[in-house]
């Protein structure tokens, strides 16, 4: 019968995830100790914050809603190394991370996840919600995909100002079902838009896994049919991020247009979780840790010691506390800022 | 001066603009070889080439995104969506990110872009392309919603609507595109926005319509004089936001007051003016506000069209009916 041969086939297993890829050190270009060093404390710096966040929303201080980024520090931190001052990074709702790489005041950002004066946008946009021109970061945006065609539109703008800037345009695996990335697509290969969609698999859509929501879960292949170049990237890798971050953004300021990278990546915290197991995720801390891997790079290799190291994490703790301190005693925002901003 | 039709007038707008800033980019769906399904972009892309005049694909949603996008860089980018029943998709863009750019980043960005569309029935075609959705756009804060009802407005209400530093959808009356003619000097003045226009004086009645159906509303001002019933006739514009002080003046004169909608009825635009005048003009009223829209249905086919459209008599009825009143 016509109904049992059109029975769907189970979703097949992604091409490769991070816990299958061997990650050879002689694959990866080696980083220098001052690079190494960099990536260690900018990592830390997102994951200390996080953490403390976590905390905060815990108890009850952060309102509406905290999407951590715990786990995909490699990702925001190898890509940020790959852009010069102009530049634009536009992402999604899980952007506390792209905002610090971005060189975004930690204090700030917490002072708008506390919905403070203090904050980015005065307490007013939340978690989802920032900007820094000045910083080149275009947001923060809360609906799923929408930030794909205003990133494209980013890239447009570069294109017609004849300037060499790329658009650092992110997006997640469950946006890259949404119907307006494959019209950005089409787009930006038309156009040879200078944008990089960098794709955060971090194999689950709010709940629902990457096989379970996808036809096909090789998210890099995603643009061929409009000839859009792509590759998978070992995301908890920030040595593979940056090398494959070089490649797709001199790809796009040569004029040769789009440039898909899917990292492959994982989320430690998230969405109320009945997804997945305990020891899932503790595999994927204790295996593929980028900050440990960092950790354990410079103390194997004697390029920092373990002192070295804890100066740190000490600054860094420093720092996050002092946020977190200015997020909690910064004032509200004015009711009178309820009808600011919103026309001329 | 030279006679135009409302379409040209928004074509000559747009030359214009495109000609005194070199941030203004001209986008959609046919503009640019083609120079767009009415010909609202005629010529343009030849004068200011393909650069300027982007022939895209046929993706609405997209359209709308790449115009934030591009605003958020400080272009002034002016979207054509072909008809306003392919316009859904962007609310998207609109609502969720144009309308908030401003908002969310502090006065630090804003969001200067245009989505122009034709809009409204009377020209015999099916569903999609009569659409009269005004009021779910007029909802949104950070929003501006334009409708021009003459060649001159069109011309100076478009300048204004793209030198605007907020996201501006410009509502064009596709009934009147080619309907009526006027004098339309090409000299960059802008109109103001978020102002109505008080077309004719009278001290009955208050008639407020915009766009199309100030061709129905003027014709029964006229029909309505030689019954010794002197109209006012305003034309609304901004949609949003809208001129409450040029409303409640006229009403607090006239103590009547009509509004005119193609717009289905409930939820209309005109509840909202009804409203207006209850909360704030309500001892000025000698009858109860008349609303003289479409129907609470889908919007019919040509055989059909002239039976759903507000017509000069039904709002000449609805103007006797409140001038005689009690």
């Amino acid at each position: 019968m016509a109904v049992a041969k059109n029975k769907p086939a189970a979703p097949s297993a992604p091409r490769r995830a991070p816990t299958d890829k061997p990650g050879k050190p002689d694959e990866v270009p080696a980083f220098s100790k001052d690079d190494e060093l960099k990536a260690y404390h900018d990592m830390l710096l997102i994951r200390r914050f996080e953490e403390k966040a976590g905390q905060m929303y815990g108890m009850g201080l952060i309102g509406g809603f905290c999407h951590l980024y715990i786990g995909q520090e490699a990702v925001v931190i190898g890509m940020q190394m790959t852009l010069k001052p102009g530049d634009e990074v536009i992402t999604g709702y899980r952007d506390h991370g792209h905002m610090l790489a971005c060189g975004m005041d930690p204090k700030g950002v917490m002072a708008e996840l506390t919905g403070r004066r203090g904050g980015y946008s005065k307490g007013k946009g939340g978690s989802m919600h920032m900007f820094s021109v000045e910083k080149g970061f275009y947001g923060g945006h809360g609906i799923v995909a929408a930030q794909v065609p205003i990133g494209t539109g980013l890239a447009f703008a570069n294109r017609y100002r004849g300037n060499d800037n790329v658009s650092l345009t992110y997006f997640g695996d469950g946006a890259a079902n949404q119907g307006q990335v494959y019209e950005s697509f089409n787009m930006a290969e038309l156009w040879k838009l200078p944008v990089v969609y960098v794709i955060e698999n971090n194999r689950y859509a709010m709940g629902t896994s990457v096989t379970r929501s996808s036809a096909t879960t090789d998210l890099s292949r995603r643009g061929l049919s409009f000839n859009i170049p792509g590759e998978q990237v070992d995301g908890m890798d920030v040595r593979a991020v940056r090398a494959a971050g070089e490649k797709a953004v001199a790809w796009c300021r040569e004029g040769r247009g789009p440039y898909i990278l899917e990292m492959l990546t994982y989320r430690y915290r998230g969405h109320p979780a009945k997804y997945r197991s305990r020891e899932d995720v503790q595999k994927m801390r204790t295996e593929h840790d980028p900050i440990e891997q960092v950790r354990t790079r410079l103390i194997g290799s004697g390029m920092a010691s373990e002192d070295e190291l804890k100066k740190i994490d000490a600054a860094v703790r420093n720092l996050i506390n002092e946020a977190a301190e200015f997020a909690t005693n910064n004032p509200e925002p004015d009711p009178s800022e309820l009808y600011t901003d919103v026309l001329q | 001066m030279p006679e135009l039709t409302l379409v040209e007038a928004v074509n000559l707008a747009l030359a214009r603009a495109m000609a005194d800033d070199a941030d203004v980019v001209v986008l959609g769906e046919d503009v640019g070889v083609n120079g767009g399904v009415f010909r609202a972009t005629a010529g343009l892309q030849r004068r200011f080439g393909p650069e300027r005049v982007v022939d895209t694909p046929l993706a609405e949603l997209l359209i709308s995104g790449l115009c934030v996008g591009m605003a958020a860089q400080g272009l002034k980018p002016v979207g054509e969506i072909q008809f306003m029943g392919f316009l859904y998709p962007c609310i998207d863009q609109l609502v969720n990110h144009a309308s908030r750019l401003r908002h969310r980043t502090q006065g630090r960005l804003t969001c200067p872009m245009v989505l122009r569309t034709p809009y409204g029935a009377g020209i015999r075609a099916p569903e999609h392309h009569s659409e009269s959705t005004e009021v779910m756009l007029a909802h949104i804060p950070g929003l501006r919603v334009v409708v021009p009802s003459s060649p001159e407005r069109a011309y100076g209400l478009l300048l204004a609507a793209i030198r605007d530093p907020d996201p501006v959808v410009f509502l064009e009356p596709t009934r009147i595109y080619r309907a009526v003619k006027g004098e339309v000097e090409d000299d960059g003045e802008a109109l103001p926005l978020d102002v109505a226009f008080v077309l004719r004086e009278g001290r009955d009645v208050t008639l407020i319509a915009w766009g199309a159906m100030l061709k129905e509303t003027l014709a029964a001002a006229d029909a309505l004089a030689d019954e010794g019933i002197a109209a006012e006739v305003i034309d609304l514009a901004t949609l949003k936001p809208y001129d409450e002080e040029t409303i409640l003046a006229s009403v607090a004169k006239t103590g009547r007051c009509v509004v005119v909608h193609e717009a289905a009825r409930t939820a209309g635009f005109g509840a909202e003016i009804a409203a207006l005048i209850a909360e704030r003009g309500l001892l000025s009223l000698l009858a109860p506000v008349a609303r003289v829209t479409g129907y609470d249905t889908i919007v019919p086919l040509p055989r059909l069209e002239q039976h759903y459209l507000p017509s000069v008599d039904r709002v000449m009825a609805a103007a006797r009916k409140v001038v005689g009143f009690g």
